[in-house]
């Protein structure tokens, strides 16, 4: 059947206008505002053309570079901590029993609760004096600590925040994963004699490998792109030991008012997210294949 | 094969720990929002307490709050359905057309759902300054709208493929024109699908936080700005900003409840075929 050429305009175009008018344009213009001097609360008009004198300062700036490295550690280690956790009790809590429904609705809630939400209570949670974390200490013997003014403390807390939050998001997906496995190979690799390492390590893992893959491409870029929690929870501090890029960008921009400056910074945070992002996509592209 | 009793309880002990594990700093939220001032600041083990409505009260009259309340609702509700509508035609089209371009606007597409919102946060200032949509909801809108579009795309798109192609054709023998084949017969074979993506675009509409700080005042705050102005230099207001904190949570928590498969459905969409 001979479909007019105006009917796919027609079902795509909408969508597509409203995301290149309030998405893609804007992205553009962080490329655009980052060739500018511009200060908040100014008109536009005002801005000034500086080439890439806002790359300049920016790379020169020591907080822009530690404010990278503590990006990488925190992805690093949450994303590590994450899919070891989500794997290992995956492989623990995979054999279906009756009720998991109910455990499973428990264990997306830390997802669908605001970020602002979750900031407040581990914020809570830490707080030195009357949190609940030092009160358990304190059972055990241990010492109470100044969770949010120890600039190692406070990292710890903002990564167990984001382990807590999306452990269970590993977990999710690599339980869907295994029980998508064909039992009748995990039956022949038993009727074969393998012992339970090597049916996991040998069979199932790596039959559930690209889930895995994309489940890590995932965390990986919503790693670099935490901010919410980060900002209740400590605001960076104490002094830069908990500010993460995204949190960086945003003092700059809307604490520091130097938006062109802001704007090249996040030039940076947009690359790196968009080669993770182009990693991504050649391992699973969901949209390729031909239409009609 | 059957398992031996005790690696049954083993069992179901790692998930009750587990279990508890996620929802203990949500139930920390309600409880402290039900706590009075004095106790918030002593006992954090002291489980027993009167429960009062003192800080939801204390917010009410302070503040704006039904005016937030509102604000969030209204950005929430007309977000999702503006997105879901867009959405499942694009999903749509994607899916069921071959055209010039059509792979350029599936990767653009599927790269524009992992932009951080705060590479955002700047232009989206400047632009909506221009545009006279700062300080207007309909400002929110548009962008919530923007952010959440890739996602229930690509959502969606895999919802069209799982409908055979051998329906719409027999619609289409028996006289539907493209459009009516849209609704009268894929729309209602995608309602799982509709249903996840609308909690997934509320989610983030009424959740959202820095981008609605940047772009509200006073008269159009949303729940979750208004709670960060209870978190000050000089310290946080606990009992108010986790009274607040509650009633933005409870949205959230009720889809949870009521729709649990299909929000592992959306989660696991793309990477698992399910």
């Amino acid at each position: 059947m001979r479909t007019p050429h105006w009917v796919p305009a027609l079902f795509i175009g909408p969508a597509l206008a409203v995301m290149a008018a309030a998405c893609l344009y804007p992205v553009i213009s962080a490329f655009q505002l980052s060739l500018f001097d511009w200060s908040m609360g100014t008109p536009w008009s005002s801005a000034r053309f500086v080439g890439l004198d806002g790359f300049v300062s920016a790379f020169s700036n020591a907080r822009v570079w530690s404010s990278l490295a503590t990006t990488l550690i925190f992805a690093a280690v949450c994303v590590t901590a994450e899919m070891v956790l989500g794997i290992a009790l995956t492989l623990a809590l995979e054999h279906p029993v009756r009720g998991m429904a109910f455990f499973r609705t428990l264990f997306i809630l830390p997802m669908m609760i605001a970020p602002i939400a979750v900031g407040l209570a581990w914020r809570y949670m830490f707080d030195a004096q009357f949190g609940l974390i030092n009160a358990v200490l304190a059972v055990f013997g241990i010492a109470a600590k100044t969770w949010l003014a120890d600039p190692t403390l406070a990292f710890a807390a903002i990564v167990i925040a984001d382990v807590w939050q999306w452990t269970p998001f590993v977990f999710i997906m690599m339980i869907a994963a295994l029980a998508g496995v064909d039992s009748s190979v995990i039956e022949a690799s038993r009727i074969d004699g393998a012992r339970w390492w090597q049916m996991t390590f040998r069979v199932k893992l790596p039959m559930v490998m690209h889930v895995i893959a994309i489940t890590l491409m995932m965390r990986l870029i919503d790693a670099f792109r935490v901010l919410e929690v980060v900002y209740v929870l400590t605001f960076g501090g104490p002094g830069d030991s908990t500010e993460i890029l995204a949190l960086h960008i945003y003092k700059t921009a809307f604490v520091g008012q130097q938006l062109g400056v802001a704007a090249a910074i996040s030039v940076l945070l947009l690359v790196v997210v968009a080669l993770l992002s182009w990693g991504a996509l050649r391992l699973s592209n969901p949209m390729k294949g031909d239409g009609r | 094969m059957k398992r031996s009793p005790w690696l049954v309880a083993g069992h179901y002990t790692l998930l009750c720990v587990l279990a508890f594990l996620c929802v203990a700093p949500i139930i920390v939220i309600f409880a402290t929002s039900l706590r009075q001032q004095v106790q918030i600041f002593a006992e954090p083990l002291n489980f027993i307490f009167m429960p009062t409505l003192e800080n939801y009260r204390a917010v009410l009259q302070e503040d704006k709050l039904d005016r937030y309340l509102w604000n969030s609702l209204f950005v929430g509700i007309v977000s999702t359905v503006i997105t879901l509508v867009l959405g499942c035609m694009c999903a749509y089209g994607l899916a069921r057309f071959r055209f010039p371009g059509r792979n350029a606007v599936a990767y653009t597409t599927l790269l524009l759902r992992t932009v951080p919102l705060a590479v955002l946060a700047i232009p989206v200032f400047m632009i909506w300054s221009q545009w006279g949509l700062v300080n207007s909801l309909w400002g929110l809108v548009l962008l919530y709208v923007a952010v959440n579009l890739p996602f229930t795309v690509w959502l969606l798109y895999g919802f069209v493929l799982q409908v055979p192609l051998e329906l719409e054709e027999a619609a289409a023998i028996d006289g539907c024109g493209p459009v009516k084949v849209f609704t009268k017969v894929l729309l209602p074979l995608m309602a799982p699908g509709l249903a996840a993506a609308s909690i997934f675009t509320f989610r983030i509409a009424w959740n959202e936080f820095i981008l609605a700080l940047v772009l509200t005042d006073r008269s159009t705050r949303t729940l979750p700005v208004a709670a960060s102005l209870f978190i000050t230099d000089i310290g946080v207001d606990w009992g108010k900003v986790m009274a607040m904190g509650s009633l933005i949570a409870i949205p959230p928590l009720i889809f949870t409840f009521v729709a649990a498969r299909q929000i592992i459905t959306g989660l696991t969409a793309g990477a698992v075929k399910g």
